[in-house]
C-alpha cells in the first residue's frame, strides 16, 4: 500500500462522498418515497381494522392475511432497504423467516390445528 | 491501493477511503464509521450479523405465536379474548408503532446525508413514538389484569402476555438503543460518524415493526 498526496487524497475522499450521496440516492427511496410508502402502510392497516366492522364474509380471513403479508413485505423491502441491498442479506433472512414458518407450520399441524 | 466501491446502504466497504486518508482527518473517521475494513464478503460484518440475528429472531417470535394461537381458545375460568381485547385502543397503537417505523428510515436517510442534527431529531421522535407504545401496552395489561386476565389464569393469558410482553421488551430495549445513540452522537465530533449505527438499529427497529404487523393480525384480529 502506498501514501497518496494530500490532495489526491482528498480528491478520493470527495469522490467517495459523492459516490456515497449517490449510492444513497440510488440504494433507497427519497424522503417523499418513504412517506408514500408509510401512508399506503396506514391505509392498508384502516382496512384492516375495518374487518373488526364490517362483515367481509367468507373473504375475511384471505382479504386479512393477503394484507398482513403486504404490509410485512413493504416494510421489509423499502423501510429496511432489503429490496436494494445485496442479495445475500435477503437470503439470510428469508431463510430464518421461511424455515420458522415451516417449522412452526409442521409442530401446529401435529395439534391439528388447521382441522378446528 | 485496493480500491473498492463506496456503498453502505447496500452494505459495501469503504476501502479505498481507510487506505488513503491519513489518520486523525474528519474523513477519515466518517470512513471508519462506514464499516472501512475488508471482508472477504465484501460486504459488512455487522450488517451481516444483524440480518442473521433478525434471521434467527423470527424462529423465536414463531415458537411464541405459535404458542398463543394453539392456547388461545384454552380459557378455563377466565375471560376469552372478546371479552376483553379493545380493537379501537390496539388499532391506535398499532399505527403509532407503524409511524415510528417511518420516522426511523428517515433517521437512516438523514444519517447517511451526515446530518447530525436531523439523524438526532428523528431518533428522537422515534423514540417517543416506541415509549408511546410501550405506555399503550402496559395500560392494556393494567385492564386486562382488573377484567381477571392474570397470567396464570389460563393458557389463553399466558401465551397472550408472553407473547406480547416479549414484543414490548424488545420495544423497550430499542428505545433504549435510540435514547443511547443520540446521547453518543451529542457527543461525536465528526458528522455522519455513526451512520452505520443507526443503519443496524433501524433495522432491529423495523423488525419490532414487522413482527407486530403480524401480532395484530393474528393475535387481534382474527377471532377464535
Amino acid at each position: 500500500m502506498t501514501t497518496q498526496p494530500a490532495t489526491e487524497t482528498h480528491t478520493a475522499v470527495a469522490g467517495g462522498h459523492a459516490s456515497a450521496e449517490h449510492a444513497s440516492a440510488e440504494h433507497g427511496l427519497s424522503t417523499r418515497g418513504y412517506i408514500n410508502i408509510a401512508l399506503i402502510l396506514a391505509a392498508i392497516t384502516a382496512l384492516e381494522v375495518s374487518t373488526y366492522y364490517v362483515d367481509f364474509g367468507p373473504l375475511f380471513l384471505p382479504a386479512l392475511l393477503i394484507m398482513m403479508a403486504v404490509k410485512f413485505v413493504m416494510v421489509v423491502s423499502y423501510f429496511m432497504h432489503l429490496k436494494f441491498d445485496n442479495k445475500l442479506f435477503s437470503w439470510l433472512f428469508y431463510t430464518g423467516l421461511f424455515l420458522a414458518v415451516g417449522v412452526y407450520a409442521a409442530a401446529l399441524a401435529t395439534f391439528h390445528f388447521f382441522l378446528r | 491501493m485496493a480500491r473498492q466501491a463506496t456503498d453502505t446502504q447496500s452494505g459495501r466497504i469503504m476501502a479505498e477511503t481507510a487506505t488513503a486518508q491519513p489518520a486523525g482527518t474528519p474523513d477519515a473517521h466518517g470512513a471508519a464509521a462506514h464499516g472501512a475494513h475488508a471482508t472477504s464478503t465484501g460486504l459488512s460484518n455487522v450488517k451481516l450479523g444483524m440480518w442473521l440475528f433478525l434471521g434467527s429472531d423470527c424462529l423465536l417470535f414463531g415458537g411464541l405465536i405459535s404458542t398463543y394461537m394453539l392456547y388461545r381458545g384454552r380459557v378455563s375460568n377466565g375471560p376469552t379474548p372478546e371479552q376483553v381485547y379493545d380493537i379501537p385502543f390496539t388499532s391506535v397503537s398499532s399505527f403509532v408503532l407503524l409511524m415510528s417505523s417511518l420516522t426511523m428510515v428517515l433517521a437512516v436517510s438523514a444519517a447517511h446525508k451526515r446530518d447530525d442534527r436531523g439523524t438526532n431529531l428523528w431518533l428522537t421522535i422515534t423514540a417517543l413514538l416506541g415509549a408511546t407504545f410501550v405506555g399503550g401496552q402496559v395500560y392494556e395489561f393494567t385492564a386486562f389484569y382488573n377484567e381477571g386476565l392474570g397470567f396464570t389464569t389460563s393458557l389463553f393469558g399466558s401465551s397472550f402476555y408472553t407473547l406480547t410482553g416479549f414484543h414490548g421488551a424488545h420495544v423497550t430495549v430499542g428505545i433504549i438503543m435510540l435514547l443511547a445513540l443520540v446521547a453518543i452522537n451529542k457527543r461525536s465530533r465528526v458528522p455522519g460518524s455513526k451512520s452505520e449505527t443507526v443503519e443496524m438499529i433501524g433495522l432491529y427497529w423495523h423488525f419490532v415493526d414487522i413482527v407486530w404487523i403480524i401480532i395484530f393480525t393474528l393475535v387481534y384480529l382474527i377471532p377464535v
